[in-house]
């Protein structure tokens, strides 16, 4: 089976988010980039499952400038067997990176999909509903279990109220994985030995036939939350503390 | 312009993140054609939006539609939506709206902003703003395709008061196409959690709690305030508790009215998730912790002595009340 990951670099989750002078994105001068995490996931499942099926294989891929190869890399370490690379300089919304990511899995072929359930950047958590409908493939989201067999996909979705739905996906499919799902490993010697070397072929939006093609959204006044200040220390043994706060909570903050 | 909401409901009670953001339309002086999705039943969630000042409902109709699936959805949204030319959809940024809402954009070729925090409607589109990083920061977008698609997040916009009216209820059968995504079972966990993002109170534990049994500290003391109980990525990487309590970036924001770290630092990842929190309350043995810093109420001292101490005084106020 041809198992597509797909996968996006992000500020690294200690980053101080910095806001650019435009104000039209963040400063992006200093920043640790990371595969995002819920994508590291999606690469583990991937992998798994092509342990589990014993044939077939894993093509990461990603979109954005050159350093998102880098990102590529450490997933072809991890065991991945290929990597594609969509070059492109520009911020593109949702929509764009949806329509090159369903391209890319066209024309390579893939047969199934694993993302993370969002980017933990832009919290859009749209990514994976473009690609499976522009693919027209089923799709679940914030899966927590997966199991894979020739020509059928059974996941568990976890949503709010501690509820799960087990749904049943003929393959092609997508699956955008929680945390949770499983441990992702961690690149071997040979693997990064491997990646160095590994050829990772390059797309552009105009070979992916989006080259005029404008971003459908526009984002703009970037600002950061206001600081908050630090408050009032409650002295006294931990008796003492407790019935302070609690007088406190009720009768100035009056929240409880 | 033509805006519609679509409206959520479980087994026909209205979600109430539908009536928030019918409220704001409302009070923007646009009023929206309210769409409900089901297989019948649905009256009554109709009933409801018309308290709220909704004087259109339309009910798409389909026995597939009794149960959600996103392509369901997507489908027959779209197979209505498009023969009414509509400049603006909105709908809850619930697990059901941030999953079909995507597809409904791609099928339209256009857009769209999940979980805004404020919009603005005005002529034929639609400015949001909504949080990125877990709310390290903030953005607007505007949309340069029509219809403007965007998701609400719950909890944030407030009901007001709309002109109570009988509302047009307009029953159409549903174009629901193929849905290949089957759901074969239900699972319950059994308990009855409060759900971290709906959860007026939180108490949340970091890595110092030391076992997943210690937490019952919290959940002893989140059950005499009726709280939620939340968690570090500290302690859900050690395994002291399931993600689905992570409380940060790579877990669930949340903006209660008030939260409390017990033996949590404070990690810039942490602090996004939390920091809308209306009033903050820091339970740390480490008096140079970060949380201190953004705590309204800090308490320097051992959480498993200051925690069992709370427990007892909230039991009091309870008693007393």
């Amino acid at each position: 089976m041809n198992i597509f990951v797909l996968l996006k670099q992000v500020p690294d989750t200690e980053t101080k988010i910095k806001i650019a002078a435009d104000k039209k994105s963040i400063e992006k001068g200093d920043i640790k980039w990371v595969i995002n995490p819920y994508d590291e996931f999606a690469i583990e499942q991937a992998l798994k499952t092509k342990e589990q099926l014993k044939a077939g294989s894993v093509t990461v891929v990603s979109v954005g400038p050159d350093r998102v190869v880098e990102a590529l890399r450490t997933a072809v370490a991890m065991g991945a067997d290929n990597a594609c690379h969509v070059k492109t300089d520009q911020d593109l919304d949702t929509y764009l990176v949806g329509k090159a990511l369903a391209e890319v899995v066209k024309k390579e072929s893939g047969q199934l999909i694993f993302t993370g359930k969002q980017g933990i950047d832009d919290d859009q958590a749209a990514t994976f509903g473009y690609v499976a409908e522009l693919l027209s493939w089923p799709s679940a989201s914030m899966v927590v279990k997966c199991e894979v067999a020739a020509d059928k996909v059974v996941v568990h979705r976890e949503v709010e109220g501690g509820t799960r739905f087990v749904i049943q996906m003929p393959v092609p499919a997508l699956v955008a994985v929680d945390k949770g799902i499983n441990t992702p490993r961690y690149a071997s010697l040979p693997g990064i030995m491997k990646a160095k070397k590994k050829e990772i072929k390059t797309y552009s939006l105009a070979d992916l036939g989006l080259g005029s093609e404008a971003p459908k959204t526009s984002s703009s006044d970037f600002a950061l939350p206001p600081e908050r200040q630090a408050g009032k220390k409650i002295a006294g043994d931990a008796a003492t503390q407790a019935k302070e706060l609690v007088r406190m909570l009720r009768e100035e903050a009056k929240v409880i | 312009m033509s805006t519609y909401l679509i409206a959520e409901h479980k087994e026909g009670q209205l979600k109430r993140v539908s009536i928030e953001i019918l409220s704001e339309c409302l009070k923007q002086g646009t009023q929206p054609t309210c769409i409900l999705l089901g297989s019948g039943s649905l009256e009554g969630a109709a009933a409801e939006l018309g308290k709220h000042g909704a004087s259109k409902v339309v009910i798409l109709e389909h026995s597939d539609l009794a149960s959600y699936s996103n392509e369901g959805y997507a489908n027959a949204l779209y197979a209505y939506l498009s023969k009414q030319s509509p400049s603006v959809i909105i709908s809850g940024a619930s697990w059901q709206g941030k999953d079909y809402l995507p597809r409904l954009a791609a099928k339209f070729q256009v857009g769209m902003a999940t979980d805004c925090t404020e919009f603005k409607l005005s002529g034929n589109s639609a400015t949001v703003r909504r949080p990125v990083f877990a709310g390290k920061c903030s953005k607007s977008v505007s949309f340069n395709a029509s219809p403007a698609i965007f998701s609400v997040r719950p909890n944030v916009l407030a009901v007001s008061g709309g002109q109570s009216v009988t509302p047009q209820i307009e029953k159409t059968g549903a174009e629901v196409g193929s849905i290949k995504a089957k759901i074969t079972e239900v699972l319950s966990s059994g308990q009855k959690k409060v759900d971290l993002t709906e959860a007026d109170i939180i108490i949340s534990g970091g890595r110092s709690l030391k076992s997943a049994d210690n937490f019952k500290l919290l959940f002893d003391c989140a059950e005499v305030m009726g709280a939620a109980v939340g968690a570090s990525r500290a302690a859900v990487d050690a395994g002291y508790a399931p993600h689905d309590m992570q409380v940060g970036q790579t877990g669930k924001t949340v903006s209660p009215k008030l939260y409390i770290a017990c033996g949590i630092s404070g990690a810039i990842q942490h602090l996004a998730g939390m920091r809308t929190s209306k009033v903050i309350v820091a339970i740390n043995k480490d008096p140079e912790a970060p949380i201190f810093q953004k705590a309204d109420y800090g308490i320097v001292g051992d959480l498993f002595e200051v925690v069992p101490h709370l427990t007892e005084e909230l039991k009091k106020l309870k008693a007393h009340s």
